[in-house]
C-alpha cells in the first residue's frame, strides 16, 4: 500500500482552487467571495477537529464504548438537522431521531452480527456516518413529501375517512407514493453505480492505495447497507409520521402549508 | 334515547379552531329519517364546519352531537362515519376505476353489486371499468354518492354537492337523493341556491355568522336572497 498522505503543503496547494472560485466571484461580481472564504474555513476547522477527536476514538487502545457516544451524538445530532430541513412535518424531530436509531440498529446488527465489518471504533464511526448522512436525506424527503400530498389532497384524504376508513389505510396510497419517491434516488445510483460516478468510499481506499478489487468489496458492503439503512429510515419516518398527522379517533390533524 | 331511528341531533353545538377563533356558537339541529333538512346561510358562516362535526372530521369544543339518541363522542368514529356518510362539494374521485372508488367503501363488492351501486345513482354501467379520473364533474359527484351510499349510512350529509355541476347533473342528485329519502334516508343539505332549497326542504335551518338564525332572521335572510333573484 502507498502512501497518499497530502500532507500541509499539499492541503495549501489545494487552496489554488478556492482562489479560482473567488476570482470567479470576483469577476462576474456575484458578491460570493467572503461566503466562499468563510465556507472554506469553516469546513476546514470542522474536518480537523473530527480528525483530531476521530484519532482519539480510532486508536486501537481507546474504549470501543468512546466509538457508540461518537455515534449517540452523530443520532442526536441527525434528528436535529431533519428538524431544521424540515420544519412543516410535526415532530420531526423525534421520528428523525427514532429513524436515525432504527438505522444504526438494524445495520449496525447486521454489519457487525454477520461479521461483514469487525466490532472495532474505525469501523462502527464512519459505518454509522455513512448510513446516517445517506438516510438523513431521504427522511427530509419522505416526511417533506408525505405532508405536501396530505396538505394538497386534504379533501380525498378526509373523504377516505368520512367513507369510514382507518388513518392508516386512508392515507396509505400517498404514503406509498412517498416512500417510493425517497427511495427511487437510491436505487438509481445504487444502478449507476461505477458507470456514471465513484462513491466516496471506494474513492478514499484507492487513494488511499489499497487494491481496487479490496476497495469494490468494501464500497459493494456499503452500499447495500446505505440502501438498506435508507428504506429502514423512510419506513420509519413515513410510517410514523402517518399515525403522527392523525388523532386516536381517526382525525386529520391541522398542517402548516409547507414552505416551498 | 329519542326513540327515532335514524335521528342526528346536534344541540347546543360550538367549535373552536386551535388559534381559538369560535365558528359556531350554540348551533342546534336536527336530522328525521326520511326528511331534508336543509342548511342554508352565507358563505363563512360554519355550514361545512356543522357538518364536519356530525360526520366526525373534526369534534366540537360544546355541545353534543346525538345518533339515534348516543352520544357520538361515545361511538368508534369509523363505525359513525359508515352511519353518517358525507358528500363533499367538490367531487372526490380517487386513483383507479369507477369499480376501484366502489370497493374503497366496500371491499368484498362483486361486479353485480358494483352495476347496482351505479343504477342506483342514475349512472350507467358501463362507467364502472372507465377512470375515476376522467368522469364529468356530475358524475363523479354522482360515483362518490354511490360510494358514499355503499356504506349503507342513515344519514347523509351533502356539502353543497351540486354549486359546480351543471344544471342537468343537479336535478339527477336531486332526483337520487329524494327517492333515498322516500326509503327513510334522513339527509342534511348544505344550500346557497335558494329555487334548490325550496326544491328539496322538509326543514330549513338557517345559520348567520357562527349560530342558528332567530325565525325572524331566518325570513329576512330567505326574503332577502328571493329578492336576489
Amino acid at each position: 500500500m502507498t502512501s497518499t498522505a497530502v500532507g500541509w503543503a499539499g492541503l495549501a496547494a489545494s487552496l489554488v482552487l478556492v482562489v479560482v472560485a473567488l476570482a470567479l466571484s470576483g469577476w462576474q461580481r456575484l458578491r460570493l467571495g467572503r461566503s466562499i472564504l468563510w465556507a472554506a474555513a469553516r469546513a476546514g476547522v470542522q474536518l480537523l477537529l473530527v480528525g483530531l477527536a476521530l484519532r482519539l476514538i480510532l486508536d486501537p487502545d481507546a474504549s470501543v464504548w468512546w466509538a457508540w457516544l461518537w455515534v449517540g451524538l452523530m443520532v442526536v445530532f441527525a434528528g436535529r438537522v431533519i428538524r431544521n430541513r424540515a420544519r412543516e412535518v410535526p415532530g420531526a424531530a423525534l421520528l428523525g431521531t427514532v429513524a436515525m436509531l432504527a438505522v444504526i440498529v438494524v445495520s449496525l446488527a447486521v454489519v457487525f452480527g454477520l461479521g461483514i465489518f469487525p466490532v472495532q471504533g474505525r469501523t462502527i464511526v464512519p459505518l454509522a456516518g455513512m448510513m446516517i448522512g445517506n438516510s438523513m436525506t431521504s427522511c427530509v424527503l419522505v416526511g417533506r413529501r408525505i405532508v405536501a400530498e396530505i396538505t394538497e389532497r386534504r379533501e380525498e384524504v378526509e373523504a377516505r375517512l368520512a367513507l369510514g376508513l382507518s388513518s392508516a389505510d386512508a392515507v396509505r396510497p400517498f404514503v406509498r407514493a412517498a416512500l417510493r419517491t425517497a427511495l427511487i434516488p437510491q436505487i438509481e445510483s445504487t444502478r449507476a453505480v461505477g458507470l456514471v460516478f465513484l462513491p466516496g468510499a471506494m474513492t478514499g481506499l484507492v487513494l488511499a492505495g489499497v487494491d481496487a478489487l479490496d476497495a469494490v468489496e468494501v464500497q459493494l458492503a456499503i452500499m447495500y447497507l446505505v440502501l438498506g439503512s435508507v428504506a429502514t429510515s423512510v419506513a420509519v419516518m413515513g410510517l410514523g409520521l402517518s399515525r403522527r398527522l392523525f388523532t386516536d379517533d381517526h382525525r386529520l390533524v391541522e398542517l402548516t402549508r409547507p414552505v416551498p | 334515547m329519542t326513540g327515532t331511528a335514524g335521528l342526528l341531533e346536534m344541540e347546543g353545538v360550538s367549535y373552536e379552531t386551535a388559534d381559538g377563533t369560535r365558528l359556531l356558537d350554540h348551533v342546534s339541529l336536527r336530522a328525521e329519517r326520511g326528511r331534508i333538512t336543509v342548511l342554508a346561510g352565507p358563505s363563512g358562516v360554519g355550514k361545512s364546519t356543522l357538518l364536519r362535526l356530525a360526520n366526525r372530521l373534526a369534534v366540537p369544543s360544546a355541545g353534543i352531537v346525538r345518533l339515534d339518541g348516543v352520544d357520538c363522542a361515545t361511538l368508534d368514529s369509523r363505525h359513525l362515519r359508515r352511519r353518517v356518510g358525507m358528500v363533499f362539494q367538490r367531487p372526490t374521485p380517487f386513483a383507479g376505476t369507477v369499480a376501484d372508488n366502489l370497493r374503497v367503501a366496500r371491499p368484498e363488492l362483486d361486479d353485480a353489486g358494483a352495476l347496482e351501486a351505479l343504477r342506483r345513482v342514475g349512472l350507467s354501467s358501463d362507467m364502472v371499468g372507465r377512470r375515476a379520473d376522467d368522469l364529468s364533474g356530475g358524475e363523479a359527484q354522482r360515483m362518490c354518492l354511490a360510494r358514499t351510499l355503499l356504506t349503507e349510512p342513515e344519514v347523509v350529509l351533502m356539502d353543497e354537492p351540486t354549486s359546480s355541476l351543471d344544471p342537468d347533473s343537479r336535478l339527477a342528485i336531486e332526483r337520487v337523493v329524494s327517492e333515498l329519502v322516500r326509503d327513510g334516508l334522513a339527509v342534511v343539505w348544505v344550500t346557497h341556491d335558494l329555487a334548490q332549497a325550496r326544491r328539496l326542504a322538509d326543514h330549513t335551518v338557517v345559520l348567520l355568522a357562527g349560530r342558528n338564525a332567530t325565525d325572524a332572521e331566518a325570513e329576512a335572510y330567505l326574503a332577502e336572497r328571493e329578492d336576489e333573484r
